[in-house]
């Protein structure tokens, strides 16, 4: 009775020795044979391992029909009861790399079963699918086959023996970013005033939690005459209509709000409230302009110290809002805004 | 992130908030001091009048912030 795990090799066309990029659009297809770089991590896995089959797929097809081939691969490897899915490495392919991830991320999901790649660091794989399984770190191209075979054995055992949690650091992969609670000895506070004292000391500390660090953008040139300038409105204030129509939330923003003033010489509590839930909206609710002075800028476009105001209020959450969301909805702002000609933005945030 | 965003894409912003710290590090290019974060712009503990002249402070030196060269950080307090 054979107890070893059962593993299903996946790769693409120039693996299997198919072809190389002219042969990129071949079909997904299944051999109950280890084929290439199975052979290798075969023998790294040992006799307690048993790749009971090698799904091949050419990259093109696999990128270009993954909607239709992805869950015909699931059903594919459940006819194998695998317990465990090995994918490339793919080292730096851009397509390769995401179709692994793809791949992976399916076993996990639809078959419960963790799914090891590898990938160079700079593979677009890497970002798309690093919290979906793990992806060692490899080296920019086969020439780290030698390498990766390894690293992606001994961390197949480990998932495997089941004893000890596969840490990023020890066991070379990109970290997923799933937070653990593990007790310690040490108190937090205790933990931090040790930190700081190595810092200000130029000692070396590790930090717990790795902080992002901010691109830097160059300031864009100012606006030459505020008096002749278009201004818009953006707010992270958590403004909405009063019926909250588009349901913004009232924290981790999904969306933003592009709101009408047209018409409108200020923020009037019927028709605008906010549903930041940071602070307290009291002051807020009572009088909508303390967060977007729009009875201000629009007294000073007819006074003429300003040239013109947008029509419409850009208007978001920023109440735990991740960092990419809040990004893309600059980004998408900003084209809006460039198409409407607007000259500069003020921006409030509570 | 949104400030930097409309910035990258050559709109000059500025960024009216409380909590400095946080956009300076974040990265803001154009930053103003709001009064309170429940009433950036604006003060209902005092008399209208009062309130009005803060108000209208605050907007004008938003504007200025949009007006001025910033090579790279501007915080207007």
């Amino acid at each position: 009775m054979s107890n070893k795990y059962r593993v299903i090799h996946f790769i693409n066309q120039f693996f299997a020795q198919i072809g190389g990029e002219e042969k990129a659009d071949t079909p997904f297809f299944v051999s109950d044979h280890v084929i290439g770089p199975g052979m290798a991590f075969q023998n790294s896995l040992g006799a307690d391992f048993e790749i009971v089959s090698t799904f091949v797929c050419g990259d093109n097809y696999f990128s270009e029909n993954s909607e239709k081939i992805l869950p015909e691969i699931v059903e594919e490897m459940k006819k194998w009861n695998p317990d465990i899915l090995i994918a490339g490495p793919a080292f730096n392919a851009g397509r390769y790399g995401p179709n692994c991830g793809a791949i992976c991320k399916a076993a996990q999901e639809y078959l419960g079963i963790p799914g090891v790649t590898g990938m160079y660091e700079e593979n677009p794989g890497v970002e798309m699918y690093r919290k979906n399984c793990y992806i060692i770190k490899t080296k920019n191209s086969a020439v780290g086959m030698r390498t990766a075979v390894p690293a992606m054995t001994a961390l197949i055992k480990k998932i495997a023996a089941g004893s000890e949690e596969p840490d990023p650091e020890k066991d070379g992969y990109f970290a997923k970013g799933i937070k653990k609670n593990i007790f310690v000895n040490e108190t937090g506070a205790d933990r931090a005033i040790d930190m700081v004292i190595n810092k200000t000391a130029g000692q070396p500390y590790k930090t717990e939690m790795i902080m992002p660090a901010f691109e830097q953008i160059s300031p864009a040139p100012p606006v030459e005459d505020i008096k002749k300038a278009k201004l818009a409105l953006v707010t992270d204030a958590g403004i909405t209509d009063k019926m909250n129509t588009e349901r913004l939330e009232s924290a981790r923003a999904s969306k933003y709000l592009s709101l009408s003033i047209a018409g409108m010489d200020t923020m009037l509590p019927d028709k605008f409230c906010s549903v930041h839930g940071g602070f307290d909206t009291t002051a807020a609710n009572k009088n909508p302009n303390v967060l977007v002075p729009l009875d201000i800028l629009r007294r000073y476009v007819r006074e003429n110290k300003i040239g013109s105001l947008f029509n419409t209020l850009y208007s978001t959450t920023g109440n735990g809002t991740s960092l990419k969301n809040a990004q893309q909805f600059g980004a998408e702002i900003a084209e809006k805004l460039l198409e409407n000609k607007v000259d500069a933005v003020i921006l409030t945030s509570t | 992130m949104l400030e930097k965003e409309l910035e990258r894409a050559g709109i000059p912003t500025v960024q009216i908030c409380t909590i400095l710290p946080i956009a300076q590090t974040v990265g803001s290019n154009r930053i103003v001091k709001a009064v309170a974060i429940p009433h950036p712009i604006g003060d209902p503990n005092l008399p209208a009048d009062k309130e009005l002249a803060l108000r209208e402070s605050i907007v004008d030196k938003a504007l200025e912030a949009l007006h001025t060269t910033v090579e790279t950080q501007l915080v207007i307090e």
